[in-house]
């Protein structure tokens, strides 16, 4: 990480003017400097965790002869975070990655300034020739999720604790709850929307409302502890960590986890930036390529329903397993995928309804 | 809806209400001593990183809120320097004093973050705190307990002792107090210092009593809620024990009837999550178009003083 002064700045900023003329940063021998917004802190151990980490790894596996890279953190979504987007092109950095979806617009308007730099959103929707887009299918390991959750609930009732109801929620919801359905057909999944990105103490009154309500099997769409914590208080069968694993906040309770790992990503990305390969793209990856990983399973799961979600996670990655495969019927009763179709890329981002059992 | 769950219900709700009231009636000591502190969501997140430090690293709750009050009353001293003996602008000062205690807290709590803590539970024998119904009175936290005990030791205070009034003095009239012999800054000072001990207990409600954790950024708001709620209570200690528990309970229905479906799901939750602020905003209506509850604002609310003038 380098800590960067005006004077440095100027410095770079003149080498990188001379740049154009080079191309390739390999044939130059000069690092490649890549720029990381992050919209809290590294030691959240959630998302800016995952961020960070995969940066750590991606200079590990590229060599820091290679790669330097610049962290700025806690950047604030709208237009506080269009400066930092610009002075980090003006500083010289070669790709800049913008990891959360609120700083979209600031980044398209830079990209459009600094045709040279390449800018990469995390969890955005839209490309540009200088912008790509990247995402993880964490609905993926929410099927994983969804087939414990289903096995081991006693009561049948699992719930799901939700930001807001937009596609990739709606999509994790019906995802977990369509796993569960195949373990057991009765299942069902209550969900609440806590109507915030960020507030810990709602969350875990969410979960105490759910739990009081005869819900033993909980998870949630944000990346804190507090409704495991919850679970692991009331007793309850168990909750899942997200973005890591976060057993030590309810040993018991914490069956297993979805890990962001985003080092794949980085990796190619700035790779391609080394080599000059780099190109404007959308990339989406899974379980497959090893972006979305299910944490170490809890001991108390039985071997045959750790059996059954292993065959989950490796049937995705095979693609035998989908999770989103027809016959799927919504809550209202309308058939929406035909037994032998799937919900394709494309579908996924526009469905709005929950599958028959979620009660939203 | 069963009796167990309904006092379930309310035993999330008192929860959810704790830190808002005890921050809450701080500012109302403060306000009606003449001072206008909207440091209070500063104050809460240091208080709640202090609270979650200091029994994380000792294991003592009763350790935890100590510190936290102390850190909350510290940290409320540098707005009490600035705005009381350098007569800065409350309002700016005190929005300055939230960005610092956002800051601070999550620079000092950086070590903190991905650890676990252990709730601050009943300490009433489990016979009683765990029965399905007794539980309704001696299940709570003692931090419960404390912010009864409060409210009823602030109306004590503001309306039944000779402290209290030449207090109310001071924020009625600050020259009159002043020309009589009172030290209007000597006593906002201590206002000041109480109000910051209360955000600080309210903010180390938030690993003690509702989610044990710290993450920057823990009350997400919530010293907000309780500087309108002031107002919303017409300055009135009582009152502001019914504003603080209805906004946990709308709070609470919101996610209890989500959890429920059914019919109760007709109010739409982007709604129930509005109420709050809609409250207030209606109340603040009400209090600008009657002069009965305008009258009970404090008269020099907001305005610095200078002895001399």
């Amino acid at each position: 990480m380098s800590i960067i002064t005006r004077r440095t700045a100027i410095k770079i900023g003149g080498a990188a003017a001379a740049l154009p003329l080079i191309g390739s940063k390999a044939f130059a021998g000069e690092k490649v400097r890549a720029a990381f917004v992050l919209i809290g802190t590294p030691d959240d151990n959630g998302w800016n965790y995952g961020h960070d980490l995969g940066r750590r790894e991606m200079i590990e596996a590229l060599g820091a002869d290679k790669v330097e890279t610049t962290v700025v953190t806690n950047v604030a979504e709208g237009p506080d975070s269009e400066r930092v987007f610009r002075e980090l092109a003006q500083q010289g950095h070669d790709i800049i990655f913008g990891t959360s979806f609120g700083y979209g617009d600031a980044m398209l308007k830079v990209a459009k300034q600094f045709p040279d730099v390449k800018f990469e959103w995390a969890t955005g929707y839209q490309t540009a020739s200088n912008l790509s887009i990247y995402n993880a299918r964490f609905h993926e390991g929410r099927s994983v999720l969804g087939t414990i959750a289903g096995a081991m609930s006693e009561t049948g009732i699992g719930a799901y604790i939700g930001s807001f109801p937009i596609p990739e929620v709606v999509m994790g919801i019906n995802a977990f709850h369509l796993a569960a359905r195949k373990q057991n057909p009765d299942f069902i999944t209550k969900v609440v929307y806590v109507n915030s990105w960020f507030d810990p103490a709602k969350e875990a009154d969410a979960a105490r409302a759910l739990i009081d309500q005869g819900v033993d099997v909980i998870t949630q769409h944000t990346d804190g502890p507090a409704a495991l914590q919850v679970a692991e208080e009331r007793g309850i069968i168990g909750g899942f960590g997200q973005g890591a694993d976060m057993s030590a906040f309810a040993p018991k309770a914490h069956l297993t986890s979805i890990i962001d790992i985003w080092s794949p990503y980085y990796i190619k990305a700035v790779k391609s930036v080394i080599e000059g390969t780099w190109a404007e793209g959308s990339s989406w990856e899974g379980l497959a390529a090893g972006e979305v990983v299910i944490g170490p399973y809890n001991e108390k799961i039985p071997a045959d329903v750790v059996a059954a979600a292993e065959a989950v996670r490796l049937g995705i990655i095979d693609g035998s397993v989908h999770p989103f495969a027809g016959p799927i019927t919504d809550n209202e009763g309308t058939v929406r995928v035909e037994a032998g179709d799937v919900i394709d890329d494309g579908e996924f981002w526009g469905v709005d309804w929950y599958a028959a059992g979620v009660e939203a | 809806m069963s009796t167990t769950l309904l006092i379930a219900m309310l035993i999330t709700m008192i929860g959810a209400s704790t830190p808002i009231l005890l921050a809450a009636l701080g500012e109302l000591v403060v306000e009606k001593s003449g001072v206008l502190n909207l440091g209070i969501e500063g104050m809460m997140l240091t208080g709640a990183v202090v609270g979650f430090a200091v029994a994380y690293t000792t294991g003592s709750p009763w350790l935890g809120i100590g510190m936290a009050a102390l850190v909350g009353a510290a940290v409320s001293m540098i707005f009490a320097f600035l705005t009381l003996s350098l007569s800065a602008n409350q309002v700016a000062t005190g929005l300055a004093l939230t960005i610092f205690g956002t800051g601070f807290s999550a620079l000092f709590g950086s070590e903190y973050t991905g650890k676990p803590l252990e709730l601050f539970k009943s300490v009433f024998p489990a016979g009683l705190a765990e029965d399905p119904y007794l539980r309704l009175i001696f299940g709570h936290s003692p931090l419960v307990y404390f912010s009864f005990f409060m409210v009823f030791a602030v109306w004590w205070f503001l309306s039944r002792t000779r402290a209290g009034l030449i207090l109310r003095a001071v924020g009625e009239n600050d020259i009159s107090a002043h020309s009589i012999g009172y030290s209007v800054i000597r006593i906002r000072y201590g206002a000041v210092a109480f109000g910051g001990a209360m955000a600080g207990i309210g903010g180390a409600c938030f690993p003690l009593l509702l989610t044990p954790q710290w993450v920057e950024g823990l009350t997400a708001g919530r010293g907000w809620i309780a500087l309108a709620l002031v107002v919303f209570a017409a300055w009135r200690p009582l009152r502001l024990l019914a504003g603080a528990y209805l906004f946990g309970l709308i709070a609470t229905v919101e996610l209890y009837t989500q959890a429920a479906g059914g019919v109760f799901r007709i109010i739409p939750t982007e709604l129930w999550a509005s109420l709050p602020y809609l409250a207030t905003i209606g109340v603040l209506v009400l209090i600008s178009l009657g002069r009965s509850t305008n009258a009970n604002a404090p008269a020099c609310l907001g305005k610095p003083f200078e002895a001399g003038h």
